[in-house]
């Protein structure tokens, strides 16, 4: 049974803070910091946008390329790690707003630190392919925070990416998904913290390279596919450097890997990195040819898929925004408005 | 004195960082390795004795810990710490234990399992944990500032410059490539040391040993065993020195004064002199600590360790008294605990002919230089392929 996408649409916020500008108020060097991480400035959601607010635009987006019935959705999932309630449907919300339900309609909030949104993908592959739905929209949608002055403030971006899975007019087959996940602490943050923690280095080798990796490579393996079979690869991408290394320790060129790294001019959207990256790969590339996404989620796992374009692609992708409008719609704020938008200014009366 | 004791077998863990092995896994290996070297088996090891300053995980009892895992249980098993010179303390430890006549077969192991601590804060306490905690670290002085306060000093005094400073952790770099245990096998050039990021002045990031993980372990026997042993490696000295914990009660801070005074006692006791050492792995926690190891130890006039270093005097190639051939404790790595023992272990591969690409010319005689803190503990250790 032939699963695929049946529309896209992402949304990013227009602000945004430049590395040197987060460098200057902690006194570190910026032009270190920015070349270090491979990002140069990171998007910021505005006073009144959060993930609900973002995964609504991104999935409005989805809807208008996919030209379907939005009353047609079966299911919809929103995963991140920034759900504005601990108790409280983001996914009912972003439902309403786009017209699906009420009836013969599931939705759920999901998490897995930055493969939430990927996990909605796997789950609503499994019910279309079942034919449980027609339609499945699975978005991965984040306002991340970090911690004043830490390393991930940085790179902790907005963002948000919309699928709509189906098996009528298909304009990405997915071929297949390969997860790959382990018991492993790298990052987290306890019920009640504003800011999460991290293990520093540990983030690097046993986290995100041992379960991109794998995952990758399983991928491969089940699919009886090979690097070289893939036009196009995507990573999660906590940063601009770690899609990099992972590509290259795959053996994948640069080329087939450059054009989805989103993150150098937005920095990391968390539930929606990879998802975003393979969006641009979407928006540039031909039919017919073959995309590799691996998401990663810390605590840790990593999603795997094989895409494969159709000729439908090229009929529908110009309908709705594409990832760069949003990437160059942009407006400078300094850390000061910036910390206001972020909620970091303390009410010290 | 009349007792003579040797290393006659080594064994270490590559030093990195081993994100899935702790304190037990990587001193069993090293241990394991020592003895099969030593051609000695478990049954035969009398005491052991672990140098492990232990503050990066929270595990005590360190010296019973690795006595279970490596299956030595149940001899007399010791946990040595003094800061960053725990691993010389636990060879002088095996010494004085095979010296006293009342062991024959004695283990001294070094271990650390640093990066356990992810909080840049939590590490820097521990660090510290070798200065004065009261009148040092919680005054605000980080170990790296106790450093760069003596670096400043010497610089001022003797007119030393970040470049010569860099030079160290340039030829310690390059000497690392060619040793398969090192933690950082990477050249680095001057431009690259000094426009490294400050940690602070005038050390960079590239001036300072990094956070590793390892293992380090010799095994230490009488001279009855270590003749039947092809290449024994003979300790014919050590000096242990104490000094103030604290850097600003010291009378001088250009120096190392109890690194003056262990390496006389080394010195004396081996009826060897300064000029007779033809290798050495001197204590570089920081550039600076390896120009003021050669002048402390004599091979250079005061003040001029970074006009040595210059001079190209402590290069493998054309030096006169090649230094840190290992890459010392800034590339070939510094789990605190191990690195007394691993530099033992490079002097023993030097003098037993065995350094491969790093191997220095006519070795006869090596010195390791370890000192904990800023200088509060110092062991000098000199070790020869003669017996006398």
């Amino acid at each position: 049974m032939q699963v695929g996408i049946v529309g896209y649409g992402v949304y990013i916020p227009k602000f945004r803070i430049k590395v040197h500008e987060i460098a200057r108020v902690w006194n570190e060097d910026g032009e270190t910091m920015a070349k270090g991480l491979g990002v140069s400035e990171v998007s910021v959601p505005d006073l009144d946008e959060d993930t609900t607010t973002i995964a609504v635009e991104a999935a409005r987006n989805a809807i208008k390329q996919s030209g379907i019935d939005p009353r047609k959705i079966g299911a919809l999932y929103v995963g991140s790690e920034s759900h504005p309630y601990a108790v409280n449907p983001t996914a009912s919300t972003v439902a309403e707003a786009i017209s699906a339900g009420p009836g013969d309609f599931t939705c759920a909030d999901l998490e897995f630190a930055c493969k939430a949104g990927t996990a909605g993908i796997q789950m609503c592959m499994g019910m279309v392919a079942a034919g449980q739905i027609e339609y499945g929209v699975a978005i991965g949608s984040d306002c991340a925070q970090g911690r004043p002055g830490d390393a991930l403030e940085y790179s902790a971006s907005a963002g948000a990416c919309a699928l709509i899975l189906g098996q009528k007019g298909i304009i990405a087959e997915i071929e297949g998904t390969y997860s790959y996940s382990t018991d492993t602490p790298d990052f987290f943050r306890r019920e009640g913290e504003n800011f999460p923690s991290h293990g520093s280095r540990f983030t690097g080798k046993p986290a995100y390279f041992r379960h991109v990796l794998n995952g990758a490579t399983g991928l491969m393996t089940k699919l009886g596919l090979t690097v070289e079979d893939f036009d196009y690869a995507c990573f999660h991408s906590p940063n601009g450097k770690f899609p990099i290394i992972a590509a290259n320790t795959l053996k994948i060129p640069f080329e087939k890997v450059e054009p989805s790294l989103v993150v150098r001019a937005i920095g990391n959207t968390y539930s929606a990195s990879a998802m975003l990256s393979m969006a641009r790969l979407l928006d540039i590339c031909e039919p017919d040819q073959r995309i590799l996404m691996v998401a990663y989620g810390s605590g840790a796992g990593s999603d795997a898929f094989s895409l494969k374009t159709t000729d439908l692609l090229l009929e529908k992708r110009d309908q709705v925004p594409k990832v760069d409008d949003y990437v160059n719609n942009k407006v400078y704020i300094d850390y000061a408005i910036y910390a206001k938008h972020r909620g970091k200014i303390l009410d010290m009366t | 004195m009349t007792r003579d004791v040797a290393i006659i077998g080594q064994g270490m863990t590559k030093f990195q960082e081993h994100w899935d092995r702790g304190v037990r896994e990587l001193a069993a290996e090293a241990i394991t390795e020592a003895l099969q070297d030593a051609t000695i088996s478990h049954e035969q090891v009398q005491a052991l004795f672990v140098g492990s300053m232990g503050r990066f995980g929270g595990q005590e009892h360190i010296g019973a810990l690795v006595a279970d895992y490596t299956g030595l249980t149940p001899i007399p098993a010791t946990r040595v710490e003094a800061g960053c010179a725990c691993g010389a303390l636990a060879m002088r430890s095996a010494f004085l234990a095979v010296l006293s006549g009342l062991y024959d077969i004695v283990v001294a192991c070094g271990v650390e399992k640093m990066t356990d601590l992810t909080d840049s804060g939590d590490l820097i306490s521990a660090l510290g944990a070798a200065s004065d905690q009261e009148w040092e670290l919680q005054a605000g002085l980080t170990f790296p500032a106790v450093y760069a306060l003596m670096a400043r000093a010497h610089m001022a005094k003797y007119g030393t410059t970040k470049e010569q400073l860099a030079m160290v952790s340039a030829k310690n770099h390059k000497n690392a490539v060619n040793n398969p245990k090192a933690h950082f096998r990477r050249e680095f050039t001057i431009q690259q040391i000094l426009q490294a990021k400050m940690v602070c002045a005038p050390l960079g990031l590239l001036d300072c040993s990094p956070v590793s993980d390892g293992a380090a372990a010799i095994v230490i026997a009488d001279s009855e065993i270590a003749e039947t042993h092809e290449c024994p490696v003979w300790i014919r000295g050590s000096g242990h020195a104490s000094d103030t914990i604290a850097l600003q009660d010291r009378p001088t801070i250009t120096n190392i004064p109890a690194a003056q005074v262990a390496a006389r006692k080394a010195y004396e006791y081996a009826e060897i002199s300064p000029d007779e050492v033809d290798v050495a792995e001197i204590h570089d926690n920081f550039t600076i600590g390896e120009l003021m190891g050669l002048e402390d130890l004599g091979f250079v006039p005061e003040g001029q360790g970074g006009i040595a270093t210059e001079a190209g005097e402590t290069q493998i190639e054309g030096g006169k008294l090649p230094v840190n051939t290992s890459g010392g404790l800034k590339a070939r790595g510094n789990p605190i605990g191990a690195t007394g023992i691993a530099q033992a272990i490079e002097i023993m591969l030097q003098l037993r002919d065995n350094a491969g690409k790093r191997q220095v010319e006519d070795v006869e005689v090596g010195l390791t230089h370890s000192i904990g803190g800023s200088g509060a503990t110092a062991i000098v250790t000199l070790l020869s392929s003669k017996r006398r």
